[in-house]
C-alpha cells in the first residue's frame, strides 16, 4: 500500500498518522504539502486531524479549498482510499465527499477522552478487519464533533449501511451517535475519533490498529 | 494600579537618577519606556536575584541553567529535555482566556527557541474560593483558554495541579509549564555574534496590544484591574503553531546564529537581551517592522506585547533560506537591523534617531534590592481532639469537596493525546511522555503546597520540592532536575519577602540533599490586590527521565488479592491538613516536617523496587494522607481496597500528612519488607487490595461507585452553578 498523510498550515496529528500507517504498512508514509497542486501516486490518502487553517471560519472549511484538495476529491471519485480523522473528517464533509455536518459538541466545550465504539459495518477496506457490533476504545479530542444531517441523509445513510462506527457513550451530541461515515462507493471514511492514538499498547490501546492493518493488507 | 512610581515611566526615583548618570542627559519618552520595561521586577528580578543566587544550578546532567529562555538537560540517546514554567497570573486575572491562552504561547516560545520540539505542557493553577463570585468565571476562562491553546498547536497538556483559597479572589495564579526534546548538540541560544549581521523578525505583525504587560506585572492590583485590560496580549496559536514549524525547520540548516523570542517587553528586552549577552551593539529601522495598525510610535513598537514574533541573528548568506522558509510558512519576515560593534541600542524610525542607549551600563545597573524580611514566626501547634467518628465521612467531605475533587473537568478539555507519546496523562503521580521513537520516557510533574508555605515557608519550600521529586521516583523515574515559578505578594513589605527568603532557602537545600538543580524559572511578584497577598506558592516543576517504559508504574490498582505496603514512617501530622481544612474548617498548626535524609532513602528504596520490576502499584503520599491515597488508587483501578492495621484506628494514622511515604501495591510483600529492613526503610503491610469497597479496619466501608460519584460530581456541578 502507497499512502500519504496531507499537511495543512495547522495539522498537528499528521506525524500521529504517519507512525500508525508506517507501523501497520512496513514502509514510509509521504507528507504531502496542502500547497502542492498534485497527488503522488498512492492508494491512500489521510487527511489528519488538527486545527487546519487555525479553524478559521469553520473547522475544515479552508482546507476544503486548499490546492491539493481538488486533486483529493478527483482521486476519491477514481476510487482512491481517503480517511479522515477529526478535523479531516472535518474537511471532508466541508468539501462534500461526505454529507452532512460538524457542528460545535453539545457541551460546547473541547472533550478529550476516550470513548467506546461499536462497529456498525464491516463492508468497507477501513473496517474489514474488524467484527460487525466489535466494540472498541479510543480517544475522540475535539471542539466541533457533534454530527449533524438533515433526517433523509441519515436514514440514507443508515439504509445503505454506511455508518462506519456508532458511540456508545456519545461524547459530543452527535445525531444517531454516528461517529464515523462511509461514502457511498465506501473507499471514504470519515470519522471524530483518534484511531492513530489507539494503535500501540504503552499508549493504553490497540483498537486502531485493526484499521490501519485491513488498510495495509 | 499602584506600586512603581507612575512618575518616570515607573522608576523608583533612585532608579531614574541612575537612568540620568548613565545617559547623561535626561532620556526621551522611548528611552524611558525601554529603561523602565528592563528594569521593571518582572525583566530584572530586582527583588528576588539576591536569593535566587543561593539556588543549586548545576550538576553533571546540566547543559544549560538558568539565564537562558529554558534549562536544558542531558537525557541521553543524544538528546536534551528543554523545559521551563512561567506565570501569566495579572493577564489572566484581567482578561482570563487571553491571559492563559498567551501564558501557553509564551513558555512554548521559551522551548522551542531552543531548537526543542515542545513535547509537553503542564499548569498549575490557584484560583479564589470557589463560593466567591469571580471564581467560577475565571476558572472557566482559564481553563478554556489553556486548552484552546495547547489544543490548537497540538502540544499534549499532561499534567498539572488546580486548588482554591480565599487568599486568591484578588489574584489568581497561572502558571504554565512547557517541556520540549532538542538534539543535545543543536541548542540555539540568545547571545548575538558577528558585526553587520543581519537581526531578523518573524512571525505576527506588531500591535498596540500588551504594552506595559512588563511594568503591569510588576505592581499590585486595587479596585480598578479591570482597566488594565488593554495591557492583555491576545494570542494566535494557529499562528504560534506555524512559527514552532518553521523555527524548527529553520534550525534544521545552518542559517541561524541566535534566536530569542519577543515575551515580556517585546522588541526591547529581546533585542537588548541578544545585544548585551554578545557584548555587541545593536542597530534597527522600527519602519522595517512589520506592523499591525499604521501611525504607531517608536515607544508603541518598542514595548508591544503582541504575541508569536521572534527576532533572529542569522549569519551572511542566510536571510534567503530564512525568507523562503518563513513564506512557507505563511509568516512575516523582516530584516530590522544588524548588528554593530557600538555597544549601543540605537533606534531609527521615519529618518530620525528615536532612542541611542549604551547596553553595558543599562544592564549592569540594573537595580538589585536587599529587601528587608522578617522570618515568619513560628505556627502555634493546632490542637485536635479524639475523633471517633466514621473515617469514611471525612473521607467524602474531602473527595467530594474542592481541595480532594477529581479535576477531569478541567483536564478533558485539553487534548492530553495528541503526539501519539502520551504513556500517562493527567491525574497520576507523575505524568509519563515517551520520548519519540524509543523505549524510554520523561515524567513530570508541578508541585507545591501553599497552605504549608503560608505557615512555615522554609518548611514548605523543602516540601515543594520533595513533592515532586517524589511524584516522579512514584512512577518509577530517575529526577533529573527542576524548574520553579515562584508566585508571592508585595515583596516590598517585609512580611511578603520574608516568605520569599524562607521558601528560597527551604527549596535550596531540597534541591541540594535530592539532586536536583534547578535550571530555569520564573518569579512573579506583586500578586496582592488591597493589602491581601496570594498564599506564598513556590511552584516546582520537575522533569525525571524512565530508561525503559516497561519497568514503570502507576498509581491504578491493577487487580485483587495484592498486598498493600505503606513506605515511610507515620507519625499522624495533622497540622495544616487537608483533614484539618475539609473537616475541621481549620488552618493551623505547622505543616508537616520534611526530613530529606528520609526522602532520599525511602524514595531510592521504592525507585529500585519498581525498576525491579516488584511493585504493582504506587503512589506518593501527599494532601489527605494515607486513605485519601488508598481511595484514590482504587478509584483509578477499580479495585476496591481494605486497609487493616493498628495505624488506621486513629485519625492520625488515615489522615496525618507526614512526609517521604508512598503506599505500594505488591505481590511479594514479606520479601519486600525483608529488603526495607536491610536498607533502614520504615516500611509496614497495611491491607490488600481486591473487592468493590475501600473499606478501614474491617468497620468502616464505602463503595468504590459511591465514592467514584461523589469524587466525579463536585466540579462540574459547582462550575454548572450547584
Amino acid at each position: 500500500m502507497k499512502a500519504v498523510v496531507i499537511v495543512f498550515p495547522g495539522s498537528n496529528c499528521d506525524r500521529d498518522a504517519k507512525v500508525a500507517l508506517e507501523a501497520a504498512a512496513g514502509r514510509p508514509v509521504a507528507m504531502v504539502w496542502h500547497g502542492d497542486s498534485e497527488l503522488p501516486p498512492t492508494d491512500l490518502v489521510v487527511l489528519p486531524g488538527g486545527f487546519s487553517y487555525g479553524d478559521y471560519l469553520r473547522p475544515g472549511a479552508m482546507a476544503s479549498r486548499s490546492p491539493v484538495m481538488q486533486d483529493v476529491v478527483r482521486a476519491a471519485k477514481r476510487g482512491v482510499r481517503v480517511l479522515g480523522i477529526c478535523n479531516g473528517f472535518q474537511v471532508l464533509t466541508e468539501c462534500g465527499l461526505l454529507p452532512g455536518a460538524l457542528l460545535r459538541n453539545a457541551g460546547l466545550r473541547f472533550v478529550c477522552r476516550p470513548v467506546t465504539l461499536r462497529v456498525e459495518t464491516v463492508r468497507s477496506p477501513f473496517t474489514n478487519g474488524y467484527r460487525r457490533g466489535a466494540v472498541l476504545q479510543m480517544p475522540v479530542a475535539h471542539h466541533d464533533g457533534n454530527y449533524f444531517a438533515e433526517p433523509a441523509t441519515l436514514e440514507r445513510l443508515a439504509g445503505e449501511d454506511r455508518i462506519a462506527f456508532r458511540y456508545m457513550d456519545n461524547p459530543n451530541g452527535s445525531l444517531g451517535d454516528i461517529a464515523g461515515i462511509l461514502n457511498e462507493r465506501r473507499n471514504v471514511l470519515g470519522m471524530m475519533p483518534h484511531p492513530e492514538r489507539a494503535a500501540d499498547a504503552v499508549l493504553g490501546g490497540t483498537d486502531g490498529r485493526a484499521l490501519f492493518d485491513a488498510l495495509a493488507a | 494600579m499602584s506600586g512603581p512610581n507612575e512618575e518616570h515611566g515607573g522608576l523608583a526615583p533612585d532608579e531614574y537618577a541612575r537612568v540620568l548618570e548613565i545617559l547623561g542627559r535626561r532620556p526621551n519618552e522611548v528611552e524611558l519606556g525601554i529603561f523602565a520595561a528592563m528594569w521593571s521586577e518582572h525583566c530584572s528580578y530586582k527583588s528576588s536575584k539576591k536569593w535566587l543566587r543561593t539556588l543549586p544550578t548545576d550538576a553533571p546532567c546540566v547543559l544549560q541553567g538558568p539565564g537562558e529562555n529554558a534549562g536544558a538537560v542531558d537525557i541521553g540517546g543524544g538528546l536534551a529535555a528543554i523545559f521551563k514554567m512561567e506565570s501569566h497570573n495579572h493577564p489572566s486575572f484581567i482578561e482570563p482566556y487571553q491571559g492563559a491562552a498567551t501564558g501557553v504561547g509564551g513558555i512554548l516560545r521559551d522551548v522551542f527557541t531552543m531548537g526543542a520540539r515542545p513535547v509537553a505542557i503542564l499548569n498549575a493553577l490557584r484560583f479564589g474560593a470557589p463560593d466567591h463570585e469571580a471564581t467560577r468565571r475565571l476558572a472557566a476562562g482559564v481553563v478554556a483558554g489553556i486548552g484552546g491553546y495547547g489544543n490548537c498547536v497540538g502540544v499534549p497538556t499532561v499534567g498539572g495541579e488546580c486548588s482554591f483559597h480565599p487568599a486568591c479572589n484578588g489574584n489568581i495564579l497561572v502558571n504554565a509549564m512547557a517541556v520540549g526534546i532538542a538534539p543535545a548538540d543543536r541548542i540555539f541560544r540568545s547571545a548575538a555574534a558577528g558585526v553587520g549581521n543581519a537581526v531578523v523578525y518573524v512571525g505576527s505583525r506588531t500591535g498596540r496590544d500588551g504594552i506595559h504587560g512588563a511594568t503591569m506585572a510588576s505592581a499590585t492590583f486595587d479596585d480598578e484591574a479591570e482597566q488594565q485590560r488593554p495591557t492583555v496580549q491576545v494570542g494566535d496559536p494557529f499562528t504560534g503553531k506555524l512559527l514552532i514549524e518553521a523555527c524548527l525547520e529553520l534550525m534544521g540548516t545552518d542559517a541561524i546564529v541566535a534566536i530569542q523570542d519577543m515575551g515580556a517587553a517585546g522588541l526591547t528586552s529581546s533585542a537588548f537581551e541578544m545585544a548585551s549577552k554578545g557584548g555587541l551593539g545593536v542597530e534597527l529601522d522600527l519602519d522595517r517592522v512589520p506592523q499591525r495598525e499604521e501611525g504607531m510610535s517608536a515607544y508603541e513598537i518598542m514595548l508591544s506585547e503582541s504575541q508569536e514574533r521572534m527576532l533572529m541573528v542569522l549569519r551572511p548568506g542566510g536571510e534567503e533560506t530564512a525568507a523562503a522558509v518563513f513564506g512557507k510558512w505563511g509568516l512575516e519576515f523582516a530584516v530590522i537591523g544588524r548588528l554593530t560593534d557600538t555597544g549601543r541600542m540605537a533606534l531609527s524610525q521615519h529618518g530620525r534617531r528615536v532612542a541611542d542607549l549604551p547596553i553595558r551600563p543599562l544592564a549592569d545597573g540594573s537595580p538589585e534590592y536587599d529587601r528587608p524580611w522578617t522570618r515568619t514566626p513560628p505556627a502555634t501547634p493546632a490542637t485536635i481532639s479524639p475523633d471517633n467518628r466514621d473515617p469514611m465521612a471525612a473521607l467524602r467531605s474531602i473527595l467530594g469537596g474542592p481541595a480532594g475533587a477529581s479535576r477531569r473537568w478541567i483536564w478533558e478539555q485539553y487534548d492530553h493525546t495528541v503526539m501519539g507519546d502520551t504513556v500517562g496523562g493527567p491525574g497520576g503521580d507523575a505524568a509519563v511522555v515517551r520520548i519519540h521513537g524509543t523505549g524510554r520516557g520523561l515524567a513530570l510533574t508541578s508541585d507545591c503546597t501553599p497552605r504549608y508555605c503560608l505557615a512555615d515557608p522554609v518548611e514548605g519550600g523543602r516540601q515543594a520540592v520533595a513533592e515532586a521529586w517524589r511524584n516522579l521516583t512514584a512512577v518509577g523515574a530517575r529526577p533529573l532536575a527542576v524548574t520553579d515559578n515562584l508566585n508571592f505578594g508585595d515583596p516590598e513589605r517585609p512580611e511578603v519577602m520574608g516568605q520569599f527568603v524562607g521558601c528560597i532557602q527551604g527549596m535550596g537545600e531540597a534541591c541540594r540533599a535530592l539532586d536536583v538543580p534547578v535550571v530555569s524559572g520564573n518569579v512573579s511578584l506583586y500578586n496582592e490586590t488591597n493589602g491581601r497577598a496570594v498564599l506564598p506558592t513556590p511552584v516546582v516543576g520537575a522533569v525525571g527521565l524512565l530508561e525503559d517504559l516497561a519497568a514503570r508504574t502507576g498509581m491504578a490498582l491493577p487487580g485483587p488479592g495484592l498486598a498493600l505496603v505503606l513506605v515511610g514512617e507515620t507519625r499522624g501530622h495533622l497540622g495544616r491538613s487537608l483533614w484539618l481544612e475539609a473537616v475541621e474548617g481549620r488552618e493551623e498548626g505547622p505543616p508537616p516536617p520534611v526530613d530529606l535524609a528520609a526522602e532520599r532513602r525511602n524514595g531510592d528504596f521504592v525507585r529500585a523496587e519498581i525498576r525491579a520490576g516488584r511493585v504493582a502499584a504506587c503512589h506518593d503520599l501527599s494532601d489527605g494522607g494515607l486513605l485519601v491515597a488508598a481511595a484514590e488508587m482504587a478509584l483509578a483501578g477499580g479495585v476496591g481496597a481494605a486497609l487493616r492495621s493498628p495505624l488506621v484506628d486513629a485519625v492520625a494514622g488515615l489522615f496525618g500528612e507526614d512526609q517521604a511515604r508512598y503506599l505500594l501495591a505488591v505481590e511479594d510483600p514479606e520479601g519486600m519488607l525483608e529488603r526495607a529492613a536491610a536498607a533502614g526503610v520504615p516500611a509496614l503491610r497495611i491491607g490488600e487490595t481486591g473487592g468493590g469497597a475501600l473499606t478501614v479496619g474491617g468497620r468502616s466501608s464505602i463503595s468504590l461507585d459511591e465514592l467514584r460519584g461523589l469524587h466525579e460530581a463536585w466540579m462540574p456541578a459547582w462550575i454548572a452553578g450547584g
